[in-house]
């Protein structure tokens, strides 16, 4: 047998030696979860360029100042309280559009999501809305409200109504229709069917929309902050271009990143507590 | 009007098409109160379509003939059709104006294994467990009419036959009239007291057992019986 087989007259076939390899593994297809926090990486890394090319000459502060100066400039304007007064000012714009165009847009959605006169009457008007740029009604909005707070709030209040009104309104339009059926059955009546079976069901759809909105009332924010105020993280910031304070520029953007984030953060964190129901399905 | 003191549903000449499909084809049928019905029949055959008629759904089909049902029905779907935003009492309580209706629903849960999930989101329970929770919202209402459209077809085959014995418990008890919609032909003979065939929106067949309950599989009625309704339903049971 040694003989024959190792005279190469006697192939040994293929799968005998695949046998000796032990057990086989399987193909991972989707990449492994990444540990907490690895995700900051690609930041730092950019943060760490930066300052070095600042630091080394490389970029002057004139075209963008270091990461390092922009921190201690905006702990320094912290501290003597020259950017506090300017921060509220932001954030009440931002929060008095946000409030108003969520409460506006959660109303439409309901009107027109519940009720066929409602559909017709306001759905056609906001798609109309959705398809006009806000910029392009500052011009219009300053003639009929100024240049001043008003103006700032309404037009945030319009860029964030649309968002809030199209999620909300799709996820009511959108109710499982066994759902329905079961509300029937039950003889529950209308106004039991859209306090326990509407209305819940549309809540994640109405969170999407918050989300959304959180983020657009901030970028709304900056583009207005350019118009005619003393105050505001956008006035800072234009103010700083005149005088060439690159550092105080870069303040501003880390200010509407940070808040930006905060923001999404409790957004998510007040949807994780409303939809406690869901987190069930993942554990 | 004597037919209207005995007979707990009353169907005459009830038609149903979709978008011009005709699904039911004249159908008439009594069913005496507290009768438990299968309805048998292969896929696209009308049970479904019949069943949700005497549900009062399915409002886009054109309907001819008429039908009567008692004044309380309860249906129970397939899925459980929990709303998952609900806790599971909650689910069962869904619509009752009664001040008594907690007490009540929680006993129901005992009564169906399920008295420590009351406070339990629905995702957390089984498949088997749901169903439970499912069925207790329905016999919870004390109705005279369960629809029930195959409620155990998606259920694995243990959880299956202590469902049939949970459903027969509750339902001995207040005697609703049952019809149930099924492709088993097994649990139908074990269940019912009468059998129906639809074919092509019609009934076909018609079969009354009389046999006690518990029955058993190897009974001479139901041996019979079940070639009958196999060959009927077009399975060749000479083949296996």
């Amino acid at each position: 047998m040694v003989d024959i087989s190792t005279s190469g007259l006697i192939r040994q076939p293929a799968r005998v030696e695949r046998r000796t390899t032990t057990g086989r593994q399987a193909t991972r297809l989707t990449p492994e979860k990444l540990p907490a926090g690895v995700r900051l990486l690609g930041p730092a890394i950019v943060l760490v360029i930066w300052e070095a090319a600042s630091r080394l000459g490389f970029l002057s502060p004139g075209t963008l100042a270091a990461p390092s100066t922009a921190l201690w400039t905006g702990y320094e304007m912290l501290m003597d309280g020259s950017l506090l007064p300017h921060l509220t000012a932001s954030a009440g714009r931002a929060y008095s559009g946000l409030l108003l165009g969520v409460v506006a847009g959660v109303v439409l959605a309901l009107l027109s999501g519940l009720t066929r006169t409602g559909e017709a009457l306001i759905d056609g008007l906001v798609q109309i809305k959705r398809a006009v740029p806000t910029l392009a009604l500052i011009p219009l909005v300053i003639i009929w409200l100024g240049i001043g707070e008003a103006m700032k709030i309404f037009l945030i209040f319009t860029a964030v109504l649309i968002p809030v009104y199209i999620n909300t309104h799709a996820a009511l339009r959108g109710i499982d229709i066994g759902h329905v059926e079961l509300a029937r059955t039950l003889g529950l009546s209308r106004a039991e069917f859209i306090r326990h079976v509407a209305l819940p069901g549309a809540l994640p759809g109405f969170f999407v929309s918050l989300r959304l909105a959180v983020a657009l009332c901030w970028t709304a924010l900056v583009v207005l902050e350019l118009i005619n105020t003393q105050t505001g993280i956008g006035y800072l910031m234009n103010r700083a271009r005149d005088w060439g304070q690159t550092e105080i520029i870069v303040v501003g953007i880390i200010i509407y990143a940070v808040l930006g984030l905060v923001s999404d953060a409790l957004v998510r964190l007040l949807e994780q507590r409303a939809l406690s129901y869901r987190r069930a399905l993942g554990s | 009007m004597n037919v209207h003191v005995t007979n707990s549903v009353v169907l005459r000449d009830l038609s149903r098409s979709f978008k011009g499909k005709s699904v039911l084809d004249r159908i008439s049928l009594d069913v005496p109160r507290g009768q438990f019905v299968s309805l048998l029949g292969e896929s696209g055959s009308g049970k479904t379509t019949l069943l949700r008629a005497l549900a009062s759904l399915d409002d886009d089909a054109e309907t001819s003939g008429r039908y009567t049902t008692p004044e309380s029905v309860s249906v129970l779907f397939q899925d459980a059709r929990l709303l998952p935003w609900k806790t599971v009492i909650e689910n069962l309580t869904l619509g009752l104006r009664d001040p008594n209706a907690r007490d009540v629903a929680a006993a129901m849960l005992h009564e169906v294994g399920l008295g420590d999930k009351a406070d339990a989101w629905p995702a957390t329970l089984s498949g088997g467990q749901k169903q439970r929770a499912s069925l207790a919202r329905s016999l919870l209402r004390a109705p005279d009419l369960l629809l029930a459209d195959e409620p155990f077809g998606a259920l694995d085959a243990l959880t299956k036959l202590r469902m049939q014995a949970l459903l027969m418990k509750l339902v001995e008890r207040t005697r609703p009239t049952v019809i149930l919609v099924t492709h088993d032909v097994d649990e139908a003979l074990r269940l019912s007291d009468r059998v129906l065939v639809l074919k092509n929106g019609r009934i076909a067949e018609d079969h009354a057992i009389s046999l006690p309950h518990p029955r058993h599989d190897h009974q001479a009625e139901i041996i019979s019986l079940r070639a009958r309704l196999l060959k009927s339903l077009g399975v060749d049971t000479d083949t296996i």
